[in-house]
């Protein structure tokens, strides 16, 4: 029997608007974060970390932290270098935060300060202080590669038309609500995490492999978690160190990271410098581009960035890539990585291309987009007509002030494509409940919602008739959530267990019917003979028929309800206040395609939440690090700024439903091309190019005032 | 604009603040420790309390609650780590995020900027307070209809705040929902479905749609 997703006006539940399965809990604050588990005799743990940005370990004394009395446990990290501020150094858990706190500062440790650089052009100089023997720069394998011809002397033929800009993009901090950490407890060799984690077996397996105590034995519990972004999925130091204190103390301890901890020490999206030259023939076909990049993962993590960007069968094509290496918290997978990056690059470049073509931006694009590509050429055309291209100021910076408007563009792809690794099994009880389960985690992307929709459906039961479970390694193995491969992952096994599930139930049910199983069909809370009105169970009584050991279907992911690989466009229009440099963003609208719609309700959030984690980085966000003491100055939440209620703009998100193409990953897409289509805009509205994020108001006013004088 | 700010509502100034701050670094060096004071006395007689323990009795959600913490104890740590309402976040821990919103006798404060002794004799409303049974609040049903929650971090926040915002305006428009929300942050960006939700939950409560 093949499976496949029905037609749209059959599937009453996939393709609609359906409202979270666990918003109740959520909304009343039942539902129990990480960070919200009180056991009893619970232990709080912290970690004392390095307060210099590069220094030796001389020694650590936790005797006096040891003896306070409200210390339970401590562990030493034994560092012998610290390369970052922020790095762990010991650690305690004690009998409440507050005691926690005053322990660390009884730890005595003595440092050797060690020379630091925490700005990534200094330290690619000859001198500056190495933070590994192999030093801080680290070009990319195969560097320079070079795709086609060589582009030097395309943009030395006359015929050809090039610009050139560097474009920069700060760090950027996840800064999820929720810290990372975990509450540890031990009995006997079992331990059990309630963990804030994208990853429940990724979790598990960390432990395992740390204690060397069997995968099994460890339990790692998900139900709910405060955001990820990337950043969390495996134990962290900050995991294996509350489970060791736990361990210690003979009692369960949480452990949950700071603010300022969080800013620090458990990734960020990396910086980038991208000097970029592109050409194309004077009627505007890209011939040439060359790309020369560094950036800062901190002491580790690469700061790739995937150039050229979306335009990427140009003929000539030559990219270089340096990693470079400072005195900070290591990058690590943050919303597509590397692509917005790239983007705002990308998108910047390609608008002053069409500025000195004396092409329309949209046109270029329009140009290079290849013909397999109809998707993103239908985005283009939905969104110009939306946000209304054609009020563009024709020359820039030429509409009436103060406060000027603006229109740009931006353009994204990604994957999102589902695979192997994930499982579901159905369930369903003799006395008509059911369960559909499957170990991935809800980042808050709506995945259990999902997970429950798509059983239900297949029995044609609504939503509320399934218990849908996920965050849990005793549930069937399931993908870390990263990538956008949750759902493209997930939906394909739930899909397939049900369906398995519901034929072992037509095959007990056939015989009372008398027809055989392939004539059942399951529907509206029934299940029945097709073309038989009289031969029909409600779903309670034909579950009474399964007998003392309830049904289980099971199934892997499988190809053919899941498909990889989305284009997306957003447009959006600004107003800048040319006296103050306040950049406000009036409106976004945002085309995106993701296969086949899920649930179009969670869809649009995550499409919303893109562009406002866009907003926000291409005005807002910045990790600011102090070059003399080599710390950051903003690790909070006033000065490390988010984009807050008052910055919205007003949204215009659609979402394609392409049903033919399966279940698409929608989590990262939407984040990619609006800091590119922010920045254009910006242009268009005063004429002045910025080229380095985030675009905050002094910047605004220092080139205003730069480009009247 | 000044209904909107999130100070808390004890009678506390910045200024009074600071005047018992100075109160209490002379004091010190009287106080002996691990003795339990009875907080009301003690203030009515200008004795500082602490730093041991001392009873505290908060009225939560309409019930009548006592927890023995430290003076330094907040409100939030004394709602999550002893009372177990943990629908209240702690986020930033310093009054710059909003994931800590209660009511305090029905305006929204922030429950990490505000320490629990102060917050006796007060209504404390937090997010587990809102629904009747099973029946939730028009505004945690119109968060839950119109998708006003991802992660659902700030959410309990988030709905306090409108919460907070209907008590004093039951016919919000749209900036002043946005104004209502300015003290709260969510990562996930569901201000939009946010601001859906507070104007359907005042339509809710006046017998709308």
């Amino acid at each position: 029997m093949a499976v496949a997703w029905g037609k749209p006006e059959e599937r009453y539940l996939t393709g609609h608007d359906a409202p979270r399965v666990d918003g109740a809990a959520k909304v009343t604050g039942k539902a129990r974060y990480a960070y919200d588990i009180n056991l009893p005799g619970l232990l709080y743990g912290k970690i004392l970390r390095s307060p210099h940005p590069h220094a030796t370990v001389k020694s650590v004394n936790l005797a006096k932290a040891k003896a306070h009395p409200g210390v339970k446990a401590a562990l030493d990290f034994e560092k012998k270098t610290v390369r970052y501020a922020g790095e762990e150094v010991a650690a305690v858990a004690a009998v409440s935060p507050d005691v926690a706190e005053e322990a660390l500062r009884l730890i005595e440790v003595e440092y050797e300060r060690l020379p630091h650089v925490v700005d990534e052009e200094e330290a690619q100089k000859p001198e500056a202080p190495k933070i590994h023997q192999d030093g801080n720069v680290r070009p990319r394998k195969d560097d320079p590669q070079i795709r086609g011809g060589d582009p030097d002397p395309v943009f030395a033929d006359p015929g050809t038309v090039w610009t050139e800009g560097t474009y920069r993009t700060q760090v950027q901090t996840h800064s999820s609500l929720e810290t990372h950490g975990l509450v540890a407890k031990w009995e006997g060799d079992q331990l059990t995490v309630w963990t804030s984690t994208q990853g429940v077996f990724g979790v598990r397996d960390d432990l395992s492999k740390f204690f060397n105590v069997p995968a099994a034995s460890v339990h790692a519990i998900c139900e709910v978690m405060g955001g990820g972004f990337g950043s969390k999925f495996g134990a962290g130091v900050e995991g294996t160190a509350a489970a060791r204190l736990a361990k210690e103390a003979g009692a369960p301890v949480k452990l949950m990271l700071s603010r300022h901890e969080e800013h620090l020490c458990v990734g960020n999206r990396p910086s980038s410098v991208q000097r970029i030259k592109i050409g194309a023939t004077k009627d505007g076909r890209l011939v040439a581009f060359h790309s020369k990049v560094y950036g800062t993962g901190g002491i580790a993590g690469g700061a790739g960035v995937p150039l050229p960007y979306v335009y990427e069968s140009i003929p000539n094509v030559k990219t270089e890539h340096t990693d470079v290496r400072i005195n900070a918290g290591s990058s690590r997978a943050m919303r597509a990585p590397g692509h917005p990056q790239a983007a705002f690059g990308m998108c910047s470049a390609m608008d002053e291309l069409a500025e000195k073509l004396g092409m329309d931006l949209l046109e270029l694009c329009r140009k290079n987009e290849s013909t397999q590509n109809a998707i993103r050429l239908k985005q283009y055309e939905i969104g110009a007509e939306r946000i209304g291209w054609g009020r563009r100021n024709k020359v820039p910076g030429a509409g009436p002030g103060p406060r000027k408007r603006g229109i740009g563009l931006g353009f994204c792809k990604w994957g999102g494509g589902g695979g192997k690794g994930t499982s579901a099994e159905v369930v369903i009880n003799p006395d008509g409940t059911v369960e559909s389960k499957c170990g991935v985690q809800d980042i808050g992307t709506g995945i259990r919602t999902i997970v429950g929709m798509i059983a239900a459906e297949e029995l044609g039961l609504q939503l509320k008739d399934v218990k849908a479970l996920v965050g849990d390694t005793v549930l069937p193995p399931g993908t870390g959530s990263g990538g956008s491969r949750t759902s493209p992952s997930a939906a394909p096994a739930v899909k397939l267990a049900a369906a398995s599930a519901k034929a072992k139930l037509f095959e007990k049910l056939a015989p009372a019917l008398g027809v055989t199983p392939d004539q059942l069909v399951a529907k509206d809370g029934k299940i029945g003979v097709a073309g038989d009105a009289s031969k029909v169970f409600d779903w309670k009584s034909a579950c009474a028929q399964i007998g003392s050991v309830p049904i289980s279907g099971q199934s892997e992911w499988a190809e053919g309800l899941s498909g990889s690989g989305v284009a997306g466009a957003q447009f959006a229009e600004v107003e800048v206040d040319v006296e103050t440099g306040a950049v406000r963003v009036v409106k976004v609208v945002a085309v995106q395609d993701c296969g086949l719609v899920l649930n179009r309700l969670t869809a649009v959030s995550q499409v919303n939440g893109g562009v406002i984690q866009g907003i926000s980085w291409a005005l807002l966000e910045d990790r600011i690090m102090d070059r003399p003491t080599g710390l950051m100055v903003n690790p909070n939440m006033e000065d490390y700024k988010i984009s807050g209620a008052l910055e919205m703009p007003e949204f215009d998100v659609v979402v394609m439903d392409m049903p033919e193409r399966g279940v698409i990953g929608l989590g990262e897409p939407p984040v990619i091309p609006t800091a590119g289509a922010v920045a254009n805009a910006i242009y268009n509205a005063v004429g002045v190019r910025f080229r380095e994020l985030p675009i905050t108001p002094d910047k605004v006013l220092t080139a205003l005032m730069q480009k009247q004088a | 604009m000044d209904d909107e700010r999130k100070e808390p509502q004890s009678g506390l100034t910045r200024r009074g603040f600071l005047k018992g701050v100075g109160g209490g670094l002379a004091g010190t060096a009287v106080l002996s420790t691990g003795v339990l004071t009875a907080p009301e006395e003690a203030q009515a007689a200008g004795k500082v309390l602490g730093p041991g323990k001392v009873p505290v009795a908060l009225k939560v959600n309409g019930k009548p609650m006592k927890v023995e913490v430290e003076p330094r104890v907040t409100l939030l740590s004394a709602l999550r780590d002893h009372l177990d309402l943990t629908g209240a976040k702690l986020v930033c821990d310093r009054g710059e995020c909003g994931g800590c919103t209660v009511l305090l006798d029905g305006r929204p404060v922030y429950a990490c900027m505000m320490l629990a002794v102060d917050a006796q004799g007060k209504e404390i409303t937090t997010v587990e307070g809102l629904a009747k049974g099973d029946r939730l609040d028009p505004v945690q049903a119109a968060f839950v209809q119109h998708d006003a929650l991802m992660c659902g971090f700030c959410t309990p926040g988030l709905v306090m705040s409108v919460r907070g915002l209907l008590n004093r305006n039951p016919n919000p428009t749209m900036d002043d929902v946005k104004r209502a929300c300015a003290g709260n942050l969510c990562r996930c960006g569901t201000y939009p479905k946010v601001f859906e939700a507070a104007l359907a939950a005042a339509k809710m409560q006046k017998g709308g749609a």
